[in-house]
């Protein structure tokens, strides 16, 4: 039984430990650091309460070893901020303002919608939610069936979440580039477009 | 669930992967859907988990000419989200199934290779790989070694891949006026196939040409479905219909093995399915393979 020093970078924090080679990623997340949003539901890779970002891309935390997350960069619930990538709030500034919970557009969607009951299931369905938009701004009702099959509610009955995630692409659009990638835009932004 | 206490090593090259598994308590990880879960239900008790996730030269896809043959090589740990992010052309009914695996989730870890070194009966990959006459490509401690599709898998989880080989790349035959896809019955507690169909032809001078039509979630193995194929040669690509839906009814003809059933699903009902499915991907195949550029149906 070998045991490993891991380091990540977790919701923008550098967290270590020493964990054993079957430490489960979930389980260094909640025990080991304390980020307790993602929850440990079936175990066994199909309900997704444990969904996680792992180097950009969601993940199953219960199915991914700690010691295979060494040297990633992890975000959960707990750290994301505004809206998926590529995409902006309509109205975004003054929404921001009024908004004093710092939520983001598709976490308020899910409150407004009532997509949630128990809220097990929630960080999972919020992050898998917010990559399904950032690949497809303006999914169909099917598209967000199909999107989030992997993550599974057992009070809703879905009709809410997929209510919630439509709800939140209306609230959405792509961030305008002219074209070019976003790094260009805050170089224009800063004054140095020429 | 915790899995139990076993060993971690991470090779950074294919040489140091195939040294730790050498090692006859020893057991690769890939995307871990697999073995990650059965570890969890103590289905193994592996002595020494070696992670291939250090060995990059096993990503990736890319074009080859072999054999004066073009073909796309897969990367053994090329991830299933990766392969549909490349979206490489001639490879439909791979995309097709490929699509159908697990979830988004599962998608972004699990692997190619790892699908189909897992074997599972009722994964989606084998069955286009089979349809598609892929090869794969295994390196072990005495050399490399290619094995057909259709000779790959031996029963339920099992392969003719020895414990201390690994998958290295898949490689697909790539015929520019082909056509295919896949159509499946999913499961309704597992997730995977109850069954699914793959299928891949050509047309040519307005008639179906080289069908391979292959099943999974069926037998232990993927199965080729040969009275399907054999009705389908020649059948008049302008109006498929009819001889589409006849070849499909015969889609149970001729296999070879028991066919699977648990508490959910029969063997009967699989039995009853199967050809809608088939005719669902053969239709789809055609339709592909006719709006290529230069076939006239």
């Amino acid at each position: 039984m070998s045991e490993h020093e891991i380091a990540a970078t977790v919701d923008g924090a550098t967290e270590t430990a020493t964990v054993e080679a079957r430490r489960l990623l979930v389980h260094a997340l909640r025990e080991n650091w304390g980020y307790t949003q993602p929850t440990v539901g079936c175990e066994s890779g199909k309900c997704g309460a444990c969904t996680v970002e792992m180097d950009g891309e969601v993940v199953k935390s219960c199915c991914v070893l700690a010691v295979q997350a060494d040297g990633s960069e992890i975000t959960t619930v707990g750290g994301i901020e505004g809206a998926p990538d590529g995409l902006a709030e309509v109205g975004g500034d003054d929404v921001a303002a009024a908004d004093d919970d710092g939520f983001g557009p598709v976490q308020r969607s899910f409150h407004e919608e009532h997509g949630l009951q128990c809220g097990y299931c929630t960080p999972g369905m919020i992050l898998r939610s917010r990559d399904l938009l950032a690949a497809n701004p303006d999914p169909s009702r099917e598209e967000i069936r199909e999107g989030l099959k992997g993550n599974v509610c057992r009070c809703t009955g879905y009709e809410n979440v997929v209510d919630a995630v439509e709800a939140a692409a209306r609230k959405l659009e792509p961030i305008e580039t002219d074209g070019g990638a976003p790094e260009d835009a805050v170089d224009a932004a800063d004054g140095g477009a020429d | 669930m915790f899995p139990p206490q076993f060993d971690y090593e991470r090779p950074d090259s294919l040489d140091a992967a195939l040294d730790a598994l050498a090692d006859e308590d020893a057991v690769p990880l890939a995307g871990g859907h697999d073995l990650v879960p059965m570890l969890k239900a103590r289905e193994r008790t592996p002595g020494t988990v070696v992670d291939l996730g250090g060995l990059a030269a096993l990503r990736g896809v890319e074009r080859v000419v072999a054999d004066g043959t073009e073909r796309l090589s897969i990367g053994a740990l090329t991830t299933d989200a990766a392969l549909l992010d490349a979206d490489p052309a001639g490879v439909d009914a791979l995309l097709d199934a490929t699509s159908e695996v697990g979830d988004a989730q599962i998608r972004n870890r699990g692997t190619v290779g790892g699908n189909l070194a897992a074997a599972h009966p009722a994964s989606d990959i084998p069955a286009a790989t089979l349809a598609a006459g892929a090869t794969l490509h295994l390196v072990g401690p005495d050399g490399d070694r290619t094995v057909p599709a259709g000779e790959f898998a031996t029963g339920d989880h099992e392969t003719v891949c020895t414990d201390d080989e690994l998958v290295t790349r898949v490689s697909v035959p790539l015929d520019p006026d082909a056509g295919g896809a896949y159509a499946r019955k999913t499961h309704p507690s597992t997730g995977y196939a109850a069954v699914g169909v793959a299928a891949r032809l050509r047309v040519v001078d307005g008639a179906v040409a080289d069908p391979r039509v292959a099943a999974v979630g069926l037998l232990d193995v993927p199965t080729r479905l040969p009275a399907v194929e054999g009705a389908l040669v020649g059948v008049d690509a302008g109006s498929p219909v009819d001889a589409v839906a006849g070849a499909a009814e015969r889609a149970t003809e001729g296999i070879d093995g028991a066919v699977r059933e648990d508490h959910v699903v029969s063997a009967g009902q699989r039995c009853a399915v199967l050809p809608e499915y088939t005719e669902r991907a053969v239709s789809a195949a055609l339709a592909r393979a006719v709006g290529r550029e230069g076939v006239v149906a």
